[in-house]
């Protein structure tokens, strides 16, 4: 990816009628390319309403299920923090299925591959694109169930939960973007897609729920965990750096 | 090289290494004080576990090495090395439920963060075929086997550390920790380690060999003109 210099001369095949190229600038640096693909991105999520409605839809629809599942009208503690992180979990699950079909069934894999770009854009813009997803869903989930299923009040636990929501998300979304690529171009995507996600995000499960069921419990409240927290950065950074690694590979051909 | 060279050698040293293991576990090893003859089951389970775990985790380097040189043999032998280890894992498993309900009453217990992580590397690494299989394309078959290798690879560690964390207690055990265990007993421990290595080399080259006569089958039969 070298740029090409202004005044390089034409090969000299009669290049008298051939019109001179267009002046061309350096091509464009790393952030630039993820900004305009995490653009195009939330502009076609905006415009389909494809992934977070119905992700949303999903957890509320989900939050009801375990009402009636679990026979409670309202969790508290271990409970609580598991409803939560297993709704936000599979809920997850249906965006992440989403993430790449566009671009494998409409050439979008093809037209990035043509650009003159790092490769690993495509990675940095579809992870943010996915934690935006997963940004709006617990901006409508955990109201929804703070309101529906909760026991002691959202309000005191809300400062701690967003610390592992937001660390939580992050791993969500390296994770669930690496296996998006990973399935999407085979058969059964819909299959493999989560059976692959689910047992590589039971740290994410571990840390988030053991994180969040202090905070939300009404019998022993107590903290944040700096342990859980310690644990989910850790995940975030590892399968960061491996996404990193071995993205670029699943874009070859 | 030809292909199953060495495949003789290393099966009768296996034999060997199986048959002195056998017999250190059966007559030489101590009965222990509170499982009893329960415990000798130790001396298989956990080799076993080692072995294919570090077999989980070299798949994955493999992988790597198949990433960075393009060498489809590295694909082979990365798929081979993680096929072996699911059919240990198996055994693993298996042999954990029995002593489990052997020593605690049940057949499955929470409590044992080993055997828990090991359900959910099982639980992942028993996508690698279904994902494999299901593209069609050979080239891009292994690049994405490849990369699975690599973050399954990198998830087994992982994995250990927050399944650890997250038991805060723990039942008594033997397990693990060879450090503390009485001399004969680690004597022994070591050995079945030695001979379950032998064993999985032994049959990863098995399994190669007989995938690369395949190979080498249908590229002449293709050259001959047979079908």
């Amino acid at each position: 990816m070298s740029a090409v210099a202004p005044d390089t001369h034409l090969p000299a095949t009669g290049g008298a009628r051939v019109p001179p190229p267009a002046p061309r600038s350096k091509p464009p640096g790393t952030l630039v390319v993820v900004a305009a693909l995490l653009r195009k991105e939330l502009l076609v999520e905006l415009r389909t309403l494809e992934s977070v409605p119905g992700m949303s839809l999903f957890a509320v629809s989900t939050f009801v299920v375990f009402h009636f599942a679990l026979n409670r009208s309202s969790v508290d503690g271990d409970l609580a923090a598991g409803v939560l992180w297993v709704t936000l979990l599979f809920a997850a699950m249906l965006g992440v299925n989403r993430l790449f079909v566009a671009d494998a069934e409409q050439g979008g894999f093809d037209g990035f591959l043509l650009a003159p770009v790092d490769r690993s854009a495509m990675l940095a813009a579809k992870v943010l694109a996915l934690l935006a997803y997963l940004i709006v869903l617990e901006l409508v989930a955990v109201p929804a169930f703070g309101l529906l299923l909760l026991g002691p009040s959202l309000g005191q636990a809300l400062p701690g939960l967003l610390a592992v929501l937001v660390l939580a998300d992050i791993g969500i979304a390296v994770i669930g973007t690496l296996i998006a690529a990973l399935a999407v171009r085979t058969r059964a995507r819909d299959l493999l897609g989560p059976l692959l996600a689910l047992p590589l995000l039971v740290p994410v499960v571990i840390g988030g729920a053991r994180a969040s069921s202090p905070l939300l419990s009404i019998v022993h409240p107590g903290g944040l965990q700096l342990r859980w927290l310690g644990t989910l950065g850790l995940y975030d950074l590892v399968f960061g750096l491996i996404a990193y690694a071995v993205f670029d590979f699943l874009l070859e051909d | 090289m030809p292909i199953g060279r060495g495949l003789r050698t290393l099966s009768i040293s296996t034999v060997a290494a199986m048959g002195v293991a056998l017999g250190l576990v059966f007559f030489y090893a101590p009965i222990e004080a509170e499982e009893g003859f329960l415990q000798k089951i130790f001396y298989l389970h956990v080799p076993l576990a080692i072995v294919s775990l570090c077999g989980f985790v070299l798949g994955g380097l493999m992988a790597i090495a198949h990433l960075r040189t393009r060498d489809q043999r590295w694909d082979l032998r990365s798929y081979v090395t993680i096929h072996m280890s699911l059919i240990l894992g198996v055994v693993v498993l298996l042999t954990g439920a029995i002593w489990a309900r052997g020593s605690w009453g049940h057949w499955w217990v929470w409590s044992e963060p080993t055997l828990v992580s090991f359900l959910i590397v099982m639980l992942l690494y028993a996508t690698y075929q279904p994902l494999r299989f299901a593209i069609e394309d050979p080239e891009r078959q292994a690049r994405y086997a490849s990369v699975f290798a690599i973050t399954a690879g990198a998830f087994v560690p992982m994995n250990f550390l927050a399944v650890r964390l997250s038991s805060s207690y723990l039942h008594p055990r033997v397990l693990g920790s060879s450090s503390n265990l009485p001399p004969p007993m680690a004597l022994t421990f070591g050995v079945s380690l030695g001979a379950m290595a032998l064993l999985f080399a032994t049959l990863c080259s098995y399994e190669l060999a007989a995938k690369r006569t395949r190979i080498l089958l249908k590229s002449s039969s293709r050259i001959l003109g047979y079908r």
